[in-house]
């Protein structure tokens, strides 16, 4: 099996996302603005709680993207799928159970399963820890397009006005006064299903907040003394933009695109819920909850599979959210209540 | 003498809800090669949009230059496009803002930004560098090697504004705006950026235009001084003339306001009333509302009358003209 120049691709961006991370994270550090900020950070045990968790997230995710192609089965292995897979079982079975469930003549199962298993009998543990490689690509590479996309028709359309800043915003408050989700649905319906199709769908209709904010900043710091004192040594405008305005910017747009990031893993889940998410070969918490709408109607009630998906999401999402509170706390200490 | 800024019949209009509001309304003044040109005037009498226009970086899209000429070194700079006038700012003619606080952008380096101003006018990056360090150390600033790697708001005020004076005479302009350097200063530091300024003018050889409504600093710094009231140039003089002998009712006024050593226990003169409205001046005098010298003449609009002295008063009064003839 030959893998396509897009799967190359999706399975490069959490690296992609790590090393930018990095890079940001270091050059930011020689700011004072943010090295306060992340002084700050390390004071606060919540933010270094979240970020903990979400390190544990991502070092899962990057486990589970470092592969191997299984020379006997010629198929994508990964270092999760040599530690975690289990043996099938015929069926369900509750967490740490040794018979299955749900059959008349309940079975002896063959391993231990700390989170039971599904409907085709694979272990609950070891499908969550699929679904955050998924959850990570569907982020991270949605950030990807959705920030410098929101960048560069909002830094426009705040600094030049007039008709492009009239273009732009005719643009977004179109799309925007259109339910974003049956956009993603009709987009994913027409692309069809996979990773980089709703990272696609969830990018165009996700980008309008940002472009919003950063055109208002924009237009903020275009009046700004220090961009007059600019015009008047003779720099360009691009210089302008790139090279004063940003860097103003960067707080604001870093805070949103980590609150913006766990949006995006619950948009997966709603998107895989309602059908539309991401194909059934890959690990995924929406599909798990997709699947959980029967087994909650059976007796007894096969919760593990709601429960290990939900839990995940939760986990992820609420450390997403704790973590950019706490940078936006830390940035501007004047936005703490 | 040839002029090196002449400013004629400015006119800097802007559209607002109101109407226009015509904040600079037929101002000429000039500013010869290496002398100091004072503008004097109250807030909001035009003095920073005149100062703006002259750069071209009145803020649009609600300002705009209605007519009027500006000429630098015998060229007319209102002719120029937008990027023609780039290579003018900061290389020709170099502009110190108000507020040293916020004039530098906070999330640069002090080095980054006075390299900045050198590198846009195409000097390479290494003698940029040096050169800022140079600059530094001219402007004063106690330890310039650490000061090109420390952020604006690391420094004083006074400090930025030395690095703003720094930043503005990277390139050694013909010609430097400075639109009220020492306003937001303390006045201990005041007198030391004023004397630097002069210093580093006579240094340069450069020419001067001062926007302040500090008389104080005018007598020490300018050679002329046009007084600003209501969008209009209502006297213009060199500088001792004008504080031994003011001519327009106004001018008279600003210098009965200021305290004086014989005039100690008594209460400081205001003059009544406030200025007019910029989107609808009067017809004739914009002064006569507030004027004790007020007649019939001052309904139709008195003309800037000059004289051979090079004194210029805009007034009906006979005592204030006769002179000037």
């Amino acid at each position: 099996m030959n893998p396509s120049l897009l799967h190359q691709l999706y399975n490069l961006s959490p690296l992609a996302l790590i090393g930018i991370s990095i890079f940001i994270f270091l050059r930011a550090r020689q700011t004072p603005l943010w090295g306060e900020a992340f002084r700050r950070l390390a004071r606060n045990p919540s933010a270094r709680t979240a970020l903990a968790v979400i390190a544990g997230y991502a070092s899962i995710g990057i486990a589970d993207s470092v592969g191997w192609y299984d020379a006997t089965t010629q198929e994508r292995r990964t270092v999760i799928d040599a530690i975690f897979e289990r043996k099938p079982e015929r069926t369900y079975s509750a967490p740490l159970a040794t018979v299955t469930t749900g059959e008349p003549k309940p079975q002896k199962i063959r391993e231990k399963h700390i989170l039971g298993t599904d409907s085709i009998g694979a272990d609950v543990f070891y499908r969550t820890l699929k679904g955050v490689r998924t959850a990570f690509q569907i982020g991270g590479m949605t950030v990807l397009i959705v920030t410098p996309l929101a960048l560069l028709l909002g830094l426009t359309a705040g600094y030049y006005g007039k008709w492009r800043d009239d273009v732009i915003t005719y643009i977004y408050t179109v799309l925007s006064s259109v339910p974003g989700i049956l956009l993603q649905i009709a987009m994913v319906l027409v692309l069809g299903k996979g990773i980089i199709q709703i990272c696609l769908a969830l990018g165009i209709t996700r980008w309008v907040g940002l472009c919003r904010m950063v055109r208002g900043e924009t237009i903020k710091h275009r009046e700004r003394e220090y961009v007059r004192s600019a015009k008047a040594l003779g720099v360009t405008d691009m210089v302008i933009l790139v090279r004063h305005i940003l860097p103003n910017l960067l707080p604001v747009v870093i805070i949103s695109t980590t609150l913006g990031f766990s949006n995006l893993v619950l948009s997966e889940a709603i998107l895989s819920y309602l059908g539309v998410g991401v194909p059934d070969n890959v690990g995924s918490w929406g599909n798990m909850i997709d699947a959980a709408r029967d087994e909650l109607a059976r007796d007894p009630v096969i919760w593990w599979n709601l429960a290990a998906a939900t839990g995940a999401i939760t986990g992820l999402a609420l450390s997403l959210n704790l973590f950019g509170d706490a940078l936006r706390d830390a940035v501007d200490p004047r936005l703490r209540s | 003498m040839e002029k090196l800024l002449q400013v004629d019949d400015l006119r800097t209009w802007f559209r607002t809800s109101r109407g226009i509001v015509k904040a600079v309304d037929g101002v000429s003044f000039d500013v010869a090669p290496g002398k100091t040109r004072a503008i004097v005037g109250e807030s909001g009498c035009g003095k920073s949009i005149t100062a703006l226009s002259i750069l071209q970086l009145v803020p649009e899209p609600a300002g705009y230059i209605a007519s009027g000429k500006i000429h630098f070194g015998g060229e007319d700079i209102l002719e120029r496009s937008w990027t023609d006038m780039r290579g003018l700012r900061g290389r020709e003619i170099a502009m110190i803002f108000q507020e040293p606080m916020t004039s530098l952008n906070p999330t640069r380096t002090i080095g980054w930004q006075l390299s900045e101003a050198m590198t846009v006018h195409g000097k390479d990056a290494q003698a940029a560098r040096a050169r800022a360090l140079e600059l530094l150390e001219r402007v004063g600033l106690r330890d310039p090697n650490a000061a090109l790697r420390q952020y604006p708001h690391e420094l004083s005020g006074g400090m930025r504004q030395r690095v703003m004076i720094a930043i503005a005479l990277a390139n050694r302009p013909k010609l430097l705006i400075a639109d009220e350097p020492t306003t937001a200063l303390d006045v201990t530091v005041q007198a030391q950026i004023m004397r630097l300024i002069k210093e580093l003018q006579d240094e340069l050889g450069m020419a001067m235009l001062l926007i302040t409504h500090d008389l104080g600093i005018v007598s020490e710094v300018a050679h002329d001084v046009s007084v600003m009231y209501a969008g209009q140039v209502v006297e213009s003089a060199p500088t001792r003339d004008l504080f031994r002998d003011p001519r327009h009712p106004y001018t008279q006024g600003l210098f009965a306001s200021l305290p004086a050593r014989n005039r100690r226990g008594q209460d400081l003169v205001t003059l009544d009333g406030i200025v007019p409205d910029a989107a609808n001046w009067p017809v004739g005098c914009r002064f006569a509302e507030r004027c004790v010298h007020k007649m019939d003449a001052c309904s139709t609009a008195p003309q800037l009358h000059g004289s051979m002295s090079g004194r210029q008063v805009r007034c009906h009064l006979p005592q204030a003209s006769e002179v000037a003839k």
